[in-house]
């Protein structure tokens, strides 16, 4: 039980890393797409370029959080 | 060379040879203070067992995923992994963290070296063998995961192996002929590089991915097709490029 718990542990810290407001808001982006290209028959650029800006936006948040707490 | 491959070699020689720069400095500081014998052994089962983990992974996840899935999971993980890189880079580049030192790496490790006991197992000094594993194995597992992940979505795994073997031999060369750290290796600016690279490649293969969810299950297809790989590369570095300017006056002020 121990080794799968640190072998879970080791795989979260290599993935996911020191932050997992990354993963989670690439991981909400990537299903808000998911749900576009599901129930609707919006255009692959609409999807691609909504996605993509999506991703760039939880970037940017990433980064402005992280400067912040480094900041203060 | 398509734009692909191009990018697949340039992402795998400088992820590699950021890696091995890491992996160098563990390597000297315990060879050169408890001997290379057991330092070789742990650098030569780490490198087998790297290898292997490739073979495997690779196989297992070309043969049974369909492509669309194959391209959002890889691109997921590629999209989380290099944000994180691009992250580090930024702040350190801003002034936020403090750049990685392998000077003081080094002194550590061989600080280290020194105060450990002396346990013998299967005729080997077991520090060394296993902090020279652990140092080898750790880094080169990120390598594994770049190599796996671009090899497979770009279509050509020996493609990928072939950059992580270029900076992997360039670093190696380096540190023999210095039988030093690589400590003036500009570390976070190939990180930089690094880190807008996967997040290019992540960004356009999840959401290629996306089309596994279609009634059709085909990977979905950006306008302009693989020219979209330079739009998504020029709003990557623009946006990495600003958030350096913009945090840097923060960085003197908290100073």
């Amino acid at each position: 039980m121990r080794f799968l718990a640190a072998f879970a542990r080791f795989w979260w810290d290599f993935v996911v890393g020191d932050d997992w407001r990354i993963a989670a808001g690439v991981v909400v982006v990537l299903g808000a797409g998911a749900l576009l290209v599901a129930t609707t028959e919006a255009p692959d650029g609409l999807v691609a370029a909504l996605t993509a800006v999506g991703i760039l936006l939880v970037a940017i948040a990433s980064i402005a959080a992280a400067a912040r707490r480094n900041a203060s | 060379m398509t734009g692909d491959a191009v990018g697949v070699v340039a992402a795998t020689t400088l992820a590699s040879g950021v890696e091995f720069v890491e992996a160098l400095t563990i390597v000297l500081a315990i060879g050169t203070t408890r001997g290379w014998r057991s330092t070789w052994a742990g650098v030569g089962a780490a490198l087998v067992s790297l290898a292997l983990i490739t073979a495997l992974a690779g196989y297992a996840i070309q043969s049974w995923l369909p492509e669309a899935l194959l391209q959002l999971i890889v691109g997921t993980l590629l999209l989380i992994f290099g944000l994180q890189w691009l992250r580090k880079a930024i702040l350190r580049s801003a002034g936020l963290k403090a750049l990685h030192d392998e000077e003081d790496a080094f002194r550590a490790e061989v600080q280290a070296a020194r105060e450990a006991g002396d346990e013998r197992r299967l005729g080997l000094d077991w520090f060394a063998f296993v902090v020279s594993f652990k140092g080898v194995f750790l880094e080169g597992l990120e390598i594994v995961f770049i190599v796996i992940t671009f090899g497979l979505n770009a279509g050509s795994i020996g493609l990928a192996v072939l950059g992580a073997a270029i900076g992997g031999v360039i670093v190696l060369s380096a540190g023999i002929a210095l039988h030093k750290p690589l400590a003036r290796v500009p570390e976070n600016t190939i990180k930089f590089v690094v880190g807008v690279l996967l997040s290019t490649f992540g960004t356009f293969w999840a959401v290629e991915g996306l089309g596994w969810f279609a009634p059709d299950e085909a990977s979905l297809r950006w306008p302009g097709g693989d020219l979209a790989l330079l739009v998504l590369l020029a709003l990557w570095c623009a946006l990495a490029l600003a958030t350096v300017r913009l945090l840097s006056p923060r960085a003197h002020e908290a100073a």
